[in-house]
Parts: C-alpha cells; sequence; structure tokens
C-alpha cells in the first residue's frame, strides 16, 4: 500500500472523529449558553471538555501515582491479554463446533437451540460461576475471565462456520468425489478454504465481542488489573473527575478496534479471493 | 463390440429420483470402446447429465448396472479411472493455476517435484504456458477451461467425463476449443464421454453420437459418424458433415415426437429450430 493510498485511508475516520469532537464542544457550548435542562443538565460532569479528557491522560492517575495513560496502558495490556486468550480459544472452539454440527444434521437440530439459547443468557450470569468453578481448581484469574469473554465469542464463529462449510459449490463436492477424496480431504481442501469469507465475516465480531466480554467479565471476578477493573474504579470518582473515565473509556474502544484491525489484516493474507468476493 | 473390452458399459441402466418420482433414465444400453469420443445429446431434462454421473458413480442408479474399465462404476472412481470437466470450470478461487491443475495429484501424494513437472507438461498441452501462477478470476471462461480439461487430464485417467464443457462459452472459443480437445484427443488416446446440447458440435467431434429424448430419458438412436480423422475446419464443409447433422437432428425429431404425444408439446421444439451450424 502506497503512502498516499494509506494516507486517505486514515484521513476519513480522522476527520469524522474531529467533526464528533466539533458537535460535542458545539452542544457543551450551546447547552451552557441556553441553561439546557433537558435531556440532563450539560455542565464540566456531564460533558467534560474534550481537551481536559485528553489532558486526563497526562496527570497522575492518584496522588503520587503513575500517569493516568501509564495506568490505562498498563490496564489495557492485562485486557488484551484475557480478551487475546478468550478470542483464541472461542474461535477454536467455535469452529470445531461448527464442523462437528456440519457433519451430522441429528447433531445440528439437537444442539443448535441450545447453542442460540446460550447467548440469551446474559454474560453476568454466567461470569460467577465459571470464577467458582476456575478459580477453585487453583487457575489464574485472568483464564477466568478469558473462557468468559469466549463464551461470546464462540457462537458467531459457529454460526458462520457452518454456513461457510456448506457453501462449497456442489459440483466441486462431486469433482473432489471422482478424485476419491475421503472427507477429511473434503473438509481442508475444499470446504474449509471457501468457508474462509464466512469465518473471517465472524472473527471480525468476536474480535470486538472478545474485549468486551474480557472487560465485563473483570468485574464479579474481583480482578483489579484490567480495563474492567479501572471503569469500576473511576466509576466511584466520577464527580470529582468524570475525565478519567471518559479517558478510560477511549482506551477500552482504541483497543476494540486494535483487535478487529488485527483480524482484518490476518484475512488480507490469508484469504485470496477473486476482489468482487472480497466486499 | 466386445463388452468385456468397452471403458464404459452400461446395462439396463435406470434412474428414478425420489422427489416427485421423475424418471430421468430408462433402460439405457451403452457399450463404449477404448479410444472412442462418444457424445450425448438431446433435450434439456434427457437425463444425458444424469447419465455422465452414474458413469462417474456421482449418481446410483436404481436399476441396472454401470461398468467402468470391467469394474463396477464405484470401483472406478476410487481407482481413479476417469476425470470430469464440468460446464463451468469450478477452479478453486484460492488457488493459482498450477495449483488448480496439480489439486488431484496432491490427493494422490505426488511429492512436489513431480507435480510441478506434470503442471508444466500440462500447461503446455492446453497453451496456458506462463500463466501457472495466475489466480482463477484472472482468466477469461475459455482459459479456465483448459485449466479444467488440465486438471481433468492430470492422472492421465482412461476416461474423460465432460458436461457440457463448452456450453458456456461463445462461439469462437468453442470452435477454438473443439480443435484443441481433438488435439488433446489424439495425443492422449483417451476415451471421451461429451454431453452437448450442439448438434454441430457433437457430430464434429465425435466417433459416434448417442441421441437421447426426454420423459423419460432414453437412448433414441446412435448416429456412427463416419468422417475422416483428424478432423479439421474444412470437416465442417463436407457434404457428410451436413448428411450426419441432419441424421441426428431426424433422431431428436422423432424421439421428440414420441415425448410430445404422450404429453404436452414444449420449449424442445423450438430448441431444435434455434440450434444453428
Amino acid at each position: 500500500m502506497s503512502l498516499r493510498v494509506a494516507s486517505s485511508r486514515v484521513a476519513g475516520p480522522v476527520a469524522v472523529l474531529l467533526v464528533l469532537g466539533a458537535l460535542w464542544e458545539s452542544y457543551r457550548w450551546l447547552g451552557e449558553r441556553l441553561e439546557l435542562r433537558w435531556p440532563f443538565p450539560v455542565n464540566g460532569r456531564t460533558m467534560p471538555h474534550t481537551w481536559d479528557i485528553l489532558a486526563q491522560f497526562f496527570e497522575p492517575s492518584r496522588r503520587n501515582g503513575p500517569l493516568l495513560i501509564e495506568t490505562l496502558a498498563d490496564a489495557a495490556l492485562f485486557t488484551a491479554r484475557e480478551a487475546l486468550a478468550g478470542f483464541l480459544l472461542g474461535a477454536a472452539v467455535g469452529f470445531a463446533i461448527g464442523v462437528v454440527l456440519h457433519h451430522s444434521s441429528v447433531l445440528q437440530r439437537g444442539f443448535l437451540p441450545y447453542i442460540v439459547a446460550s447467548q440469551t443468557i446474559p454474560i453476568l450470569a454466567i461470569a460467577p460461576m465459571v470464577v467458582v468453578w476456575l478459580g477453585g481448581r487453583g487457575a489464574p484469574g485472568w483464564l477466568s475471565v478469558a473462557v468468559i469473554a469466549a463464551y461470546l465469542t464462540f457462537f458467531p464463529v459457529t454460526i458462520n462456520t457452518l454456513r461457510g462449510l456448506g457453501s462449497a459449490d456442489p459440483r466441486a463436492i462431486e469433482l473432489m468425489r471422482s478424485y476419491a477424496a475421503g472427507g477429511w480431504a473434503i473438509l481442508w481442501k475444499l470446504k474449509v478454504p471457501a468457508s474462509l469469507p464466512y469465518l473471517f465475516a465472524a472473527l471480525r465480531v468476536s474480535a470486538t465481542a472478545s474485549v468486551v466480554g474480557a472487560i465485563i467479565g473483570e468485574l464479579p471476578s474481583s480482578i483489579q488489573d484490567g480495563l474492567g477493573g479501572a471503569i469500576i474504579n473511576f466509576n466511584q470518582y466520577y464527580v470529582t473527575s468524570p475525565e478519567s473515565l471518559w479517558a478510560t473509556n477511549i482506551v477500552a474502544a482504541l483497543l476494540g478496534i486494535c483487535f478487529f484491525l488485527a483480524v482484518l489484516a490476518t484475512e488480507r493474507i490469508v484469504v485470496r479471493r477473486a476482489p468482487v468476493h472480497t466486499a | 463390440m466386445s463388452a468385456e473390452r468397452a471403458v464404459v458399459s452400461l446395462r439396463g441402466v435406470s434412474k428414478v429420483f425420489e422427489k416427485g418420482g421423475v424418471v430421468a433414465l430408462e433402460e439405457i444400453e451403452l457399450a463404449i470402446q477404448p479410444g472412442e469420443l462418444v457424445s450425448l445429446i438431446g433435450p434439456s431434462g434427457c437425463g444425458k447429465s444424469t447419465l455422465l454421473r452414474v458413469i462417474g458413480d456421482l449418481v446410483q442408479p436404481s436399476a441396472g448396472e454401470a461398468r467402468v474399465n470391467g469394474k463396477t462404476a464405484h470401483q472406478a472412481r476410487l481407482d481413479r479411472d476417469y476425470g470430469i470437466v464440468f460446464q463451468d470450470a469450478v477452479l478453486y478461487d484460492w488457488r493459482n493455476v498450477g495449483k488448480n491443475i496439480s489439486l488431484p495429484l496432491e490427493l494422490l501424494g505426488w511429492d512436489r517435484g513431480r507435480r510441478a513437472a506434470r503442471v508444466r507438461e500440462l500447461l503446455e498441452l492446453v497453451e496456458l504456458t506462463g500463466f501457472e501462477s495466475h489466480h482463477p478470476w484472472q482468466l477469461s471462461g475459455g482459459m479456465q477451461q483448459r485449466v479444467s480439461i488440465a486438471r481433468a487430464l492430470s492422472f492421465e485417467p482412461p476416461l474423460l467425463l465432460m458436461d457440457e464443457p463448452f456450453g458456456a462459452l461463445d462461439e469462437m472459443t468453442r470452435e477454438r476449443l473443439n480443435m484443441e480437445l481433438l488435439r488433446i484427443w489424439e495425443t492422449s488416446g483417451t476415451t471421451i464421454v461429451f454431453v452437448t446440447h450442439s448438434i454441430a458440435e457433437a457430430v464434429f467431434l465425435s466417433t459416434r453420437v448417442a441421441v437421447m429424448s426426454a420423459r423419460p430419458g432414453r437412448i433414441a438412436g446412435v448416429v456412427d459418424v463416419d468422417l475422416p480423422q483428424p478432423r479439421t475446419a474444412e470437416t465442417r464443409e463436407q457434404p457428410r458433415f451436413f448428411e450426419l447433422v441432419t441424421a441426428v437432428r431426424d433422431r431428436l425429431r422423432a424421439g421428440e415426437d414420441s415425448a410430445a404425444s404422450a404429453e404436452e408439446p414444449s420449449e424442445e421444439n423450438l430448441y431444435v429450430a434455434e440450434e444453428r451450424l
């Protein structure tokens, strides 16, 4: 990718970010002048200035402590590890479930309703059990969080693996049979490569879901070192320092974007497809 | 003709599709000898593609038996006795031309060096040298179909099954690929079963043309094509060529009349009128 193409790719999102920032500040300015009471009173507590949020990164996170940006970077790395482990675990399990269900319509009919149902149970209801089960066996806290993140991650992967494996051209399957290829060869040489666009569509969704899962998973696990812990912490001090929570939210969003982009980059390398199919 | 030596031997082959009880094939008898190029021609729905799939053990007959190289069709498939070419090239987008051609060789466990050497030979055979690392979507329809032919020939099967391989191509490309197919047939000595819609194509390519009729799918007659080999562009202008085209067309009409008397007249009557030379 040339520098010009790269800069034009970045220019769009940056312009949108600037416009959103300008809208935020305009609303703040207007709201204060007009003394808006609805839907909420506009002031430094409800809508801190964008520059105050940015400046907060370079303030100490607590008295005589490290800068907020350092604290948040450590927290983001910690959460990233949980999310990555959860993402990989969820993707592997989701793919394996998809492959098994693809090969048995009996299992598919029997299990699919419960796989769908699993996603209607709020993660906050699952998390304490996972923490108790794994924590009781002496597993580190971050592993419980990873399992909770995997619980969110596996579902789209399973659904799209099923769709993707079924997407192979029926004549391509006849072709494989004409070479006397067995089920294993048909799976790995045809069905899995044919399913990759579907699989990566799911992985893009799962990448951000795993970050959300990791952050939420930290709450019932009482893990203090990640972004979930930071959010709980700064929540308590919101009245005195709202900028810290906003700054934390920005870091969480950035982490999600990083995960998304990593999947996108992998997809570019792995999936060789006609240009029309990549959209 | 001896049935023992036959590459393909069909005896009383019938096929009823469970869905709707459609009789796709009824009592098909046909023997194809080594080195023959036999066309199956007939209107849509006459079961010619189904018959090809019965030979390839991709569809199981409801009754009768298909034998290939003296074995059951099933055993012949397991022994990789045939290569198959479809109307669409059915190339794998994620593999380049070379890797598409060598796919069957990979499954056969050939090592990398042997595969590469064979791919080079085949690219030369189908006149695609230099396109090895192109991806399928970078090729024209005719080039894609040549890749698919090279892939079918890669492991030198004694039988080549072709299901309307040039049906989706324009007339010019089609005629050029007809010539190429004949050249490949002569050099490789492969027996070919060729399904087509086109009377002219069937007569030009074949040693024999099996004319099929629809509902139920039957062989209405077999026309021996006694045009001299090798066939050239002039072959299409010989009086004998036109006589044979007429003979095949008459067989098709006869088959249709009997089917039409049993059922309502259908678009298949238009099909013959539209058939161009």
